[in-house]
């Protein structure tokens, strides 16, 4: 019998197409997409009808668990710089280039003002366990505190104070509250009434898109 | 690899260019592509957060009550909203030696929806003939949203109390300021909740207990 010789075929594929298609790709996903913030704690928003986008730039979000621990993050880093500068010198505390530098590339921040020191002493990775409590002497999230005073101010209360030297440091900012879903409405009382006492009637709150369908959304015909 | 291959065309004349014919091996640019995109895909996102927005008044303590506008009975609503997703609503003044003053309801289509379409209705009528003219005429947005808030501000629009309990969550608060955004109704505000409308809760709960208990000598 005669051998079967069997045909060498060259395995060689041309990638070419597919390293078309995945420049492509990776452009689309390069030009649509924004980055995931880092947050400390995961949250889930309550959905909404509601329709309108966030504006990107001049944020200042405040950020609530379900346990009504606060936090708050800026976008950019100069409004960042003035914050920490002028609730500094509210309190006195002088920093150091380490400690604002350490500040700047902090993507949420959220801890009483007497551990302010501490906080950005530790390293990035620390300042993450910090945030979520799990730090000894850190507490976790900005206190809201409004129980008032002799003369009647609430002034334990951090979170107007951090809000109002926002505000001084970006006239543009905008409010965006993101809380989780199940998040208790004393908590969110509080944060409001803070809100309105320094004049903040304006803000955002962040939801997630709920599609209703047409027939639901008029009941009477 | 990228490989250039020369082809000899064997008849050795001189002068002929050589033609050169050059293959380029893409995979390991395949790769480094695909790494990039499975970091792209897992570190950003591409939904952007929806937003509502929402202005509270001013709790400035120079606005005394005259300067505050007072409603109508007729046109108030007030919505409490209570523990475990429960939400009950009343008109007007309530009645508090009366449990059934208050009503309860739910976050559902046919619920807390139906009822403020209802009380609404002329405006909610309004506004979907609107929304079909838009369809066929092709208005523009900012003509739509001026006429849109012109039929929302009549003054016979009802006015709608949010009034949050404690054991009311954040979620049900977003509920119904939802309701208030598909019923048309422009005017709303998020109010603290009183000893009063607490009591009505309690009593609603409770089937008319607590009404016995009224003092009615304070009343």
């Amino acid at each position: 019998m005669p051998r079967v010789k069997v045909k060498r075929k060259s395995t060689l594929i041309d990638m070419t197409a597919m390293s078309d298609v995945t420049v492509l790709l990776l452009t689309f996903f390069m030009l649509t997409s924004t980055f995931v913030q880092k947050e400390p704690v995961q949250v889930s928003t309550p959905d909404s009808v509601s329709e309108i986008k966030i504006p990107e730039t001049d944020i200042l979000q405040i950020l609530i668990d379900q346990d009504g621990k606060i936090y708050m993050s800026l976008d950019r880093p100069a409004d960042k710089e003035a914050v920490l500068g002028d609730v500094a010198a509210q309190y006195g505390i002088e920093l150091t280039n380490k400690d604002i530098q350490s500040f700047k590339v902090l993507p949420t921040f959220g801890f009483p003002i007497k551990d302010l020191k501490e906080f950005l002493a530790l390293q990035s990775h620390e300042q993450d366990k910090a945030l979520k409590g799990e730090v000894m002497g850190i507490a976790a999230g900005i206190p809201c505190d409004t129980t008032k005073n002799a003369e009647g101010i609430d002034d334990k209360n951090e979170v107007k104070m951090w809000v109002k030297s926002a505000r001084a440091a970006n006239s543009n900012l905008r409010i965006a509250i993101k809380a989780a879903a199940g998040t208790p409405y004393p908590i969110i009382r509080n944060l409001m009434t803070s809100l309105q006492d320094i004049r903040e009637n304006r803000y955002n709150l962040i939801t997630n898109l709920k599609k209703i369908s047409d027939e639901d959304r008029v009941v009477i015909k | 690899m990228a490989e250039v291959q020369q082809k000899d065309s064997g008849d050795g004349k001189k002068g002929k260019p050589k033609k050169m014919h050059i293959h380029v091996d893409f995979t390991p640019m395949v790769d480094m592509n695909m790494l990039l995109i499975t970091f792209f895909m897992l570190c950003t996102t591409l939904k952007k957060p929806q937003t509502m927005e929402i202005s509270m008044p001013s709790n400035d303590k120079n606005i005394t009550e005259e300067d505050q506008t007072k409603v109508a009975a007729s046109r108030a609503i007030t919505i409490l909203l209570g523990g475990q997703d429960k939400v009950y609503y009343y008109s007007g003044q309530p009645d508090y030696t009366d449990y059934q003053t208050l009503n309860e309801t739910t976050f559902a289509a046919d619920g807390l929806r139906a009822v403020l379409q209802d009380r609404n209705s002329e405006i909610v009528t309004q506004l979907e003939d609107l929304k079909k003219e838009k369809l066929e005429t092709g208005m523009t947005d900012e003509d739509f949203n001026t006429k849109a808030s012109e039929i929302k501000n009549v003054k016979t629009a009802p006015v709608v109390m949010i009034k949050g309990s404690d054991e009311s969550n954040y979620k049900n608060l977003i509920d119904a300021l939802d309701e208030m955004h598909l019923c048309g109704i422009s005017k709303y505000a998020i109010v603290d909740i009183t000893e009063g409308d607490q009591f009505l809760i309690d009593n609603y709960e409770s089937k008319g207990e607590l009404s016995s208990q009224i003092d009615t000598s304070k009343l």
